[in-house]
Formats: C-alpha cells, structure tokens, sequence
C-alpha cells in the first residue's frame, strides 16, 4: 500500500515535470518498485542506503554502500584482526541479507572457511524473541574457535536482538558482531552500555572528525532544531549524491535527465570523512570503509579503515552468476555487460 | 666419571649463577621499562596500547593495577604534546600515572583519553586477572579467576597456585581452579597426570565456557590426552544436550508469559464482550510510552528513584490506557455493538489516528526506556542461562492473570460483568446499568493491554508500531484458546509459546511460525470455539 502511494506521487510529480531528480527510497524492494516508473519517464533517481548489488540500471545513481564496500572489508577485519574462525550470518528474512549472505558465504569458503563453522539463520521482520537464536550463538560459539557474528538484521529487530545478547552476558569481548544495517540513529533507542565494542561497519560515522563533517552536523541539529538527533551514513551519501547532481548539472548547464545522466559518471565531489569521491561508470561511487565499535553514548569508535576509498563493484566479483558482468554506463552503455562473451545482457 | 662430576658441577653452579644473574638483570629490565611501557599509552595505537598493558602489568610496579583499572574506565589520559600519561581520579583530581603523584597547579592541556577496542579490552581483563589474583577483596578475586580462566595465561601459573593454597572461600577456589584446569588442559610440557586432572576438572565444570576451552586444545596432543579430550567433550555435550530441552521449555514458558500478557487484555474485550478491537496493540503501545514518560521524568528530576521507575509506572499505564479505552468504548464502540463488521473498521481507524498522534508527539524512532537493575543480566540454574528480565514478565504475566481471575470473580464489578456478558437483557432487569458495565469492562481490558506495555517496554521496541506486531498473536491465543474463557487464553499462551519454541531449533524462526499458523488454522477448523469452549446460553447470546 506504501509502495503504490510512493509511486503515485513520484510519478505525478514527475509528469509535472517538476522533479529533475529524486534523492530517496529506502529498502530494495521500494527501490525496484520504483525503478519502472524511472525508466518509463527517464529521470535520475539517487539510492543513498546501503544494498545488495547485483544491479546497475542507466536511471539509477547508487551513493550507498555496494557488498565489496561494507561487508567484505568488515569480514576481512574480524579475519584479521579479531582472529575469526568461525562466522554466525544473521539477518532478517528479505533480498538485502539473503544476497549478502550468499556472497559472504562464497567469500569465506573461498577463503579456507570450512561449511562447519559457517552457521547461517534467518528471522522475520519485526523478530522480538531472540532467546533461541542468542543461545544457538552461544552454543555455536563454544568450539573452541574464536567466533563472530555478521548481522544483516534490519530495523526494528535489532534492539530486542542487542538487549538479548546483553542480558545473555554475550560481550564483545566474546563474540563480537558487525552489524551493517545499525547507526547512530538506531542506536538512539537502546542503552548501548551493554553493547560497547559490537561493531559496525559503514562509510561513515558521525565521530569521524572532519571540518565538513562538525559544518554539516552543526547544520542538521540547526534545521532539526534538537541539539541530540544524530547523523549517519545514508544521509551522508545523500549530500555527496546532491553535490554530484549540482555539479553535473553546472557542467552541462541544463538539468535534462538525459544530459545530466552522461555527465554524471567522473564528477568527484568531497565526502565528510575528509576524501574525495568519485562517480563510476556503473553508477556506484568510491567511498572509504570504516569500521566502528559502539561506544557507551550511542555513538561509534573508528578502530580501522581502508587506506584509501575503495570503487563499489555493482555486480559482486565472489558469486557464479554475476563475476564476469559489469556495469558500464559510459563506453559500454550496458549495465550488466560480460567480460567473457563481450555481449550485453548476461 | 669423578672428574666429570665436579666439573659438571662447576658448570652446573655457574649455568645457575648466570641464570640468576639473567634473571635478575631481567627483573631490573622489567622495573625500569614501567615508563617505557607508560609511555606506549601515548602513541594512540591500539597494537601499541595492547603492548604497554601486558609490559605494565609484567612490570611488577605497584601502581600497575591502578593504571590499567584506569584504562578500563577510561580514565587514564594521556597529552599528545610531551607524551606524558595522567590518571583521573574520581572525583576530580589527576595524578601522574609514572609517579602516581597528585599534579599540581593547572591541569595539563590538551588530555585526551587513551582509547581502547576489543582487543585491548580482553588484555585488560587478562592483566587485571594476573594482578588481583592475590587481591584482599574477594569479589575482584573471583573476578580474577575468571578473567584467567578467559585468558589461559601460562605465565601465572605460580601465583594462581600461592592463590589456591592460601584461599578460604570455596566458592572462589573452584573458580581458580578451574582456571589452573583451564591453562594446563592445553599446555604441552605439563605433567601428563596434572593435563588428565585439569581434563577431568572441565568436564566437570560441564558448560559451554568449559567446552569452548578443550575444543580450543589444538589436535596434536598425545594419544592419552586426546583421548580424554574427546570423552570429556562427549560428557559435556550428552549433558547440554539434556539442558537444552529444559532450556526450550523455558524459553517456551517465557514467550507464552509474553504472549499471555499481550492476549489478555483482548480475552476481555474480545473474548467476554465480543468487541472486535483491532486498536487492542495501540493500548499496550500507549503503556510503553508511559514507561517511557515516567522514566524521562524520574531521569531528570529524582534519578535516585530509577530501580522503582517501573514499580510506578504501572499504575499510570494502566490509568491511561483504561481511560483512553473508556473513551474509545464511549464515543465509538457503544454505537456498534452488534455490528462485528464496522467495529471491526472503526477500531481499526482508531489504532491507525493513536499510532500517528504518538509519532507527531514522540518522533518516529525509538525510545529508550532502561532496565533497573534487577531485572538486567542473567543468572545460572544447573545449565540453563535464566535472565532476569523474563523470569519477572513471566512472574509478572502471572500476577496479571490470577488478578484478573480475582476480580472478575470476587468483585461486584466482576459479578456486574459476568452477568451483563451472559445475558445483558435479564442483568438490566436486575437494575444493573449495562452501559455503565460495558464501559468499565473496556476500560479493564484496556488498562491490561497497558500493564503488558509496561513489561513489553523491556524487551521491545518502544516505537508506535509496537502494537502491530503483537495484535495478530493476540487474536490467534484468544481464538485458540476459546472465547470468553479466561483459561482458555493461559493455556493457548502457553502451548503456542512453548510449540514455538520447539519448532524453532529445527525449522528456524520463519517456518516454525508458518507451521504454527498453519497447524492453528487446521485446529480452528475442527473445533471453531477453540481448546475451552464456553457451553451453556451464553454460547446463544
């Protein structure tokens, strides 16, 4: 019912002709709802969540994290790091977990993982009795090996999760978990004492201090008009999406979709975590990956990033069906072109 | 033969004499490097960091402990200019974390703490466990114990056995046992018998902790040893495996108290006046957020009171979900009796006005309401991890029930109800005034539904969708469980609590819930009134 109230009204607005491009959606499955209405009016839409991949479509500019930009590089942290032998993958039953999941999963078997200490669950949205799942962790977590947990668990979900692993007295310390779809606004509902040292991975966190970043939180407590709400990672990836449109815009000197589509793709624009990043010709963006723990006032620690910012691949090189596709939006004109049979279209 | 003894000897006494000397030269290395190691604290690295916790803790200087408690409360700070490290004390002071000296004069620019992750946490816990071993106050020392136990730290073996001899408590000389168990289990050049006791000393201890540690013992051991491990882990399991049935029926238990509270209510408006209230989740939501209010307003005036937050906030969510459900009942409802159809629309609007009137006045994320104290953490029974939390909603749930069964059997109110339920015709008749009745009786369910948000507020989101996700369970217990019969719900709660919970293990949270409905569904079908059907006239009314 929501999705066809969206696309009703983005739809008229764009007709209208006045929208020039619309910055939103948040889910996947809103997304592709969508999508068709773009392609059918062709106007530009800019997805600034955190996704899947698997995708790259000529109306469609993604500012959020693709997997090889988030999920891979926190995995590789724990491996490394935290010395991670075995692996939970959490996450709530939908397309964004079961896709990351599957490339995760592909990712550690590549990696020596052995099927055995890979434990995959599922839960529905809204999930609030974790006591079963919370003592299989534990249980899965008491071979011995250092374990940890990947959670894709989206939304509201995650609270009753965190609460269940804190009064289980599951600490960090233990088994940590990385979880991608949990900020600083999540974390405003919960008592993050118990959680401190869970980690999060992102493109950004609200600590990070740059002069951008301490301008662009002045600016967002200003217009909320409340000193305590809190910035996080989609909304960054909206302010670098609208600098890219403006700046595409100011070099084509028009705002015709078509025109501002083409120019999109090499347009830089700075980030708040002190770089510059860049539009790809698949439409993704280069950002840094950061990874934070929790700390006792809801907000989070950077404790590693990437050296540089790492180019979101928008067809994941670790699964079968999508390592030899890219997406190619300047020579190719193809969104999921192959490499092997140079064709468009898988 | 001769010759070689003595001069064997001769080596023998020097090669000791050296060592002593190595020793001791090691030990002054060790007292000096205290400053050097200090002065790691001030690279802002976390290897670094790591580094100087082990090197403080190994330095034997007294203030070594202090120093590093300091870390772990993040008191201990450090100045990025000259690389000096500083100590805060509560409640103001610093002290120079090298001397451990009060600074004089101003205090020092530009202090920041020395920041620490997961990794610098665990060597925390491990150099703090060394440390205190041999501490005064029994609690740090149990701490200690188990903080050894995590750590598997060889090199305290000596204190932990000057720990064992010299202690008194029993309970604490098991767990530092168990950590000597913990350390030698997987150490190679300890005695073989000491290996196979430390071996026995785990299974017998028999938790997960216990397993994790000789699962971690690498597999290259000796034939013995490996043997034992393998028995040991094979005891550990048989044994989990026997609590884990104990522990679904917990948790069985403890989701069906959830279920119970959520349902009960509505066996009220539902089930003894017949009212389908689809805005039954927004009352229990309404008693979360009062939750929330009543702790805002504790935080900020009478922080003392924090642990009664809840104790008092249930009375109020109860007022006010009651009230705003006599009004419901007042101004909507009492015109639709008899129409299931368009109470069913009504309420349904009313759920949707009461959800978005609390987004436009508390926001749309979620709030936190905290836990006091005692109902945070969990505690150990046999092999079952018990939380605090859930043992009192289901204590909790229970007080509710037997409440309601009192009232609605002891009281006038309750007689008024049953009666006016039964045969509202003959009741007015007797001079009761069944509008007033069918008023409180809606009020009563309501305010339930707001006790159960008051307990829903601990283990839930507090957002205003948080009724919504309890609305459909609560139709599904009181319609299995047989309308109009306040037994029929506890026992629906109940068993769809505990089914859930056994389905989960093996079908996982999704399916389990889909076999359910399912099975629910199939069951409806052969009996529509449910586990308890009412029998007699009111069946007809």
């Amino acid at each position: 019912m929501e999705v066809r109230a969206i696309l009703f009204a983005i739809a008229s607005a764009l007709t209208r002709a006045i929208a020039f491009a619309v910055f939103g959606c948040w889910t996947s499955a809103s997304r592709k709802s969508v999508l068709p209405v773009f392609k059918e009016l062709n106007n530009i839409l800019f997805y600034p969540v955190q996704y899947e991949g698997e995708e790259s479509e000529r109306n469609v500019f993604y500012t959020g994290a693709a997997p090889n930009q988030q999920a891979i590089p926190a995995v590789d942290y724990l491996a490394k790091d935290e010395k991670v032998q075995r692996w939970v993958l959490a996450g709530t039953d939908y397309v964004y977990p079961r896709t990351t999941n599957k490339i995760l999963e592909a990712y550690l078997k590549s990696k020596g993982v052995k099927p055995e200490d890979i434990m995959i669950n599922y839960t529905p949205f809204g999930h609030s009795d974790w006591q079963t799942i919370v003592a299989d962790i534990k249980k899965f977590g008491s071979a011995g090996k250092k374990t940890a947990v990947v959670s894709t668990i989206n939304g509201d979900a995650n609270v009753p999760f965190y609460k269940e692993l804190g009064n289980q007295g599951i600490s960090a310390k233990d088994i940590p978990v990385v979880a991608f779809s949990v900020g600083e606004e999540e974390l405003a509902g919960i008592d993050t004492k118990p959680l401190i040292g869970h980690l999060a991975a992102w493109n950004y966190f609200q600590s990070i201090k740059d002069p951008k970043n301490d301008e662009f939180i002045k600016k967002w407590k200003a217009f909320t008009k409340n000193d305590k709400r809190v910035t996080n990672d989609p909304m960054e990836a909206h302010v670098i999406g609208f600098d890219m449109w403006v700046k595409a815009v100011e070099k084509v000197k028009s705002t015709d979709p078509d025109k501002v589509i083409d120019a999109l793709p090499g347009i830089e624009a700075p980030n708040l975590t002190g770089g510059i990043s860049k539009m790809l010709p698949n439409h993704h963006i280069t950002k840094p990956v950061l990874i934070g723990e929790i700390k006792g006032d809801g907000q989070f620690d950077v404790v590693w990033k990437t050296s540089g910012l790492v180019p979101g691949d928008a067809w994941s090189k670790e699964l079968d069906g999508s390592k030899d596709l890219i997406g190619d939006w300047v020579d190719k004109k193809c969104g999921n072109y192959n490499t092997k049979t140079s064709k468009c279209g898988s | 033969m001769r010759d070689c003894y003595e001069r064997c000897a001769a080596l023998v006494v020097s090669l000791g004499l050296v060592l002593a000397l190595l020793l001791a030269g090691a030990l002054a290395a060790n007292a000096e490097s205290y400053e050097e190691a200090l002065a790691k604290f001030a690279a802002d690295s976390y290897n670094e960091t790591d580094a100087a916790v082990a090197a403080v803790a190994a330095s034997g200087n007294p203030l070594a402990a202090q120093v590093i408690e300091a870390l772990q409360d993040g008191r201990l700070l450090f100045s990025a200019g000259d690389k000096k490290i500083y100590m805060r004390k509560p409640p103001a002071g610093l002290l120079d974390a090298a001397t451990g000296q009060p600074v004089s004069g101003a205090e020092p620019a530009g202090l920041s703490p020395v920041r620490v992750n997961n990794r610098v946490r665990r060597a925390i816990d491990a150099a703090l466990g060394s440390l205190t071993l041999l501490s005064a106050d029994p609690v740090k020392r149990l701490e200690a114990a188990k903080a050894v136990f995590k750590s598997k730290d060889a090199s305290v073996l000596a204190t932990l056995d000057t720990a064992i001899n010299k202690e008194g408590e029993a309970r604490i000389k098991k767990a530092l046992e168990e950590a000597r168990a913990a350390i030698l289990a997987g150490k190679r050049d300890a005695r073989e018998a000491d290996r196979l006791a430390a071996i026995a000393i785990l299974r017998d201890r028999g938790d997960q902790d216990a397993r994790s540690v000789l699962a971690g013992v690498p597999s290259d051991q000796p034939a013995n040893i490996q043997k034992a491990l393998a028995d040991a882990i094979t005891t550990i399991d048989d044994r989990l495996a026997l609590w884990s049935v104990a522990q679904n029926f917990w948790y069985g238990i403890s989701l069906g108290s959830v279920l119970l509270l959520a349902a009960i209510g509505l066996a009220i408006t539902f089930g003894v006046m017949g009212v389908i209230n689809m805005a039954h989740g927004e009352m229990v939501m309404l008693g979360a957020y009062t939750t929330f209010v009543v702790q805002e307003l504790i935080r900020t005036m009478v922080p003392g009171l924090f642990d009664y937050s809840l104790a008092i906030a249930i009375p109020l969510a109860f007022l006010v979900a009651a009230l705003v459900g006599m009004a419901i009942e007042r101004g909507v409802i009492r015109f639709l009796y008899g129409r299931p159809l368009e109470t069913l629309l009504a309420t349904w609007g009313i759920s949707l006005i009461l959800q978005q009137a609390v987004r436009t006045s508390f926001g749309p994320t979620n709030r936190e309401v905290g836990a006091p104290n005692f109902m945070s953490g969990a505690f150990e029974l046999g092999g079952l991890t018990i939380t605090w939390n859930r043992l009192w909603i289901i204590v909790f749930a229970g007080i509710i029930f037997a409440g309601l069964l009192a009232v609605l059997r002891y009281t006038e109110l309750g007689l008024q109800m049953r009666a006016v339920t039964q045969n509202r015709r003959m009741a007015s008749s007797m001079a009761i005034n069944t509008g007033k009745i069918d008023a409180f009786t809606f009020a009563l369910g309501s305010g339930i539904a707001g006790l159960a948000g008051v307990a829903l507020s601990q283990i839930d989101n507090v957002s205003p969708n948080l009724g919504q996700s309890y609305i459909i369970d609560s139709f599904l217990v009181v319609v299995f469980g047989g309308v109009g019969n306040l037994w029929g719900t506890l026992v629906g709660a109940m068993s769809l609590g505990v089914a859930n919970k056994f389905l989960e293990p093996y079908a996982g949270a999704v399916l389990g819930k889909i076999v359910l409905l399912v099975v629910v569904i199939l069951f409806i079908q052969k009996r529509p009134r449910g586990l308890f059907a009412l029998k007699g006239r009111a069946v007809e009314a």
